[in-house]
């Protein structure tokens, strides 16, 4: 699982959840998938990243050096090819292959084995 | 012609996961066809619900290799899950598997986000009991008039689709075409294709979401 996917999944599919978002990550096993950089990729895809996610998960994992900061508004077109290149790593290129997904209201944990998240709960999970 | 992506199920995977038939490729067939389409759409996020072994969203992110697309893909069967993500890799496209119920895990980040939305669903009527009975039957037993599963999705299409979105599915003859394809104002449906296959007569339908 790529930290973008991370940014897009939450627990709002559960029973007394409002938002269940963000995830909590843990990582026990990560990989880093060499990728080409696609600008035109990042620059379609940041507007619908909550990039204050996106770092603060970056960070929980050790690999916020270089990132943007999340306080100013990201403008793409002013980053150095440093900060795109960690843009692009912390998106698409670091893969989660061992880990949980905490629901942030429920403690519900989702298990990542093999790099595939596993939101699957029972029917008297959901709302 | 583009070529069916490869892939290859493993032996447990064969034992629940849906080896790609007539259906999948009549998908493909329909896919290729809507290319210019899919394209002048500018796609950024494609979906594809119940991936199964991956050969639709291989196929689509080939299809396009000048559009950066993320595409994700979602299945409540694990090993349909482990079968895309090696079909993916087999191919050198990217699709994020998530395994969950339809769209359940990407319903509220993504609303309305959803450019290509794919779903090949279980669309043989049978008895009820049948829709969840083995890992097997869920790839193909669809419930009474074949759209029992079809039927908890299309509810969310609006929700996941932007407007000039566009959601693809296999549809058979006995699902009553008319009614799906005017199930819902917000949502243009038409035939992209439709083709006899043995003993089926199969669609499939696309829906652009207007409103």
């Amino acid at each position: 699982m790529k930290l973008l996917t991370h940014n897009f999944l939450s627990s709002r599919f559960l029973k007394n959840v409002t938002t269940g978002y963000p995830l909590k990550l843990t990582i026990e096993e990560k990989n880093v998938v060499e990728a080409e950089v696609d600008v035109n990729f990042l620059k379609n895809i940041m507007v619908k990243i909550d990039y204050a996610v996106l770092y603060d998960v970056a960070k929980s994992i050790g690999e916020d050096e270089n990132l943007p900061s999340p306080d100013a508004t990201i403008d793409l077109d002013s980053l150095n090819k440093e900060q795109l290149n960690k843009l692009h790593r912390v998106l698409v290129c670091v893969d989660v292959v061992v880990g949980a997904l905490e629901c942030p209201e429920t403690g519900r944990v989702f298990p990542i084995r093999d790099g595939i998240p596993n939101l699957l709960v029972n029917e008297d999970e959901v709302s | 012609m583009l070529p069916t992506p490869s892939y290859r199920l493993t032996d447990q995977q064969k034992e629940s996961v849906y080896d790609p038939a007539e259906d999948s490729f009549l998908l493909m067939d329909a896919i290729e066809s809507e290319l210019e389409v899919i394209k002048s759409s500018s796609p950024l996020i494609a979906l594809e619900i119940g991936i199964g072994s991956g050969v639709i969203s291989a196929f689509l992110a080939k299809s396009l290799p000048s559009v950066s697309l993320l595409s994700l893909g979602t299945d409540v069967n694990r090993d349909a899950c482990e079968a895309a993500t090696t079909t993916a890799r087999k191919n050198g496209v990217r699709v994020e598997v998530v395994r969950c119920d339809l769209a359940s895990a990407f319903l509220s980040r993504l609303a309305e986000s959803i450019d290509i939305l794919l779903f090949n669903p279980p669309y043989v009527p049978t008895d009820e009991m049948e829709v969840d009975a083995s890992d097997l039957s869920r790839c193909w037993a669809g419930g009474a008039r074949g759209i029992s599963t079809l039927q908890r999705l299309l509810p969310q299409v609006t929700e996941l689709l932007r407007i000039g979105g566009l959601f693809y599915v296999v549809a058979l003859k006995e699902n009553g075409i008319d009614q799906l394809l005017k199930h819902n104002e917000r949502l243009r449906g038409s035939i992209v294709m439709e083709r006899r296959a043995g003993i089926e007569y199969l669609y499939i339908l696309k829906f652009e979401r207007i409103l």
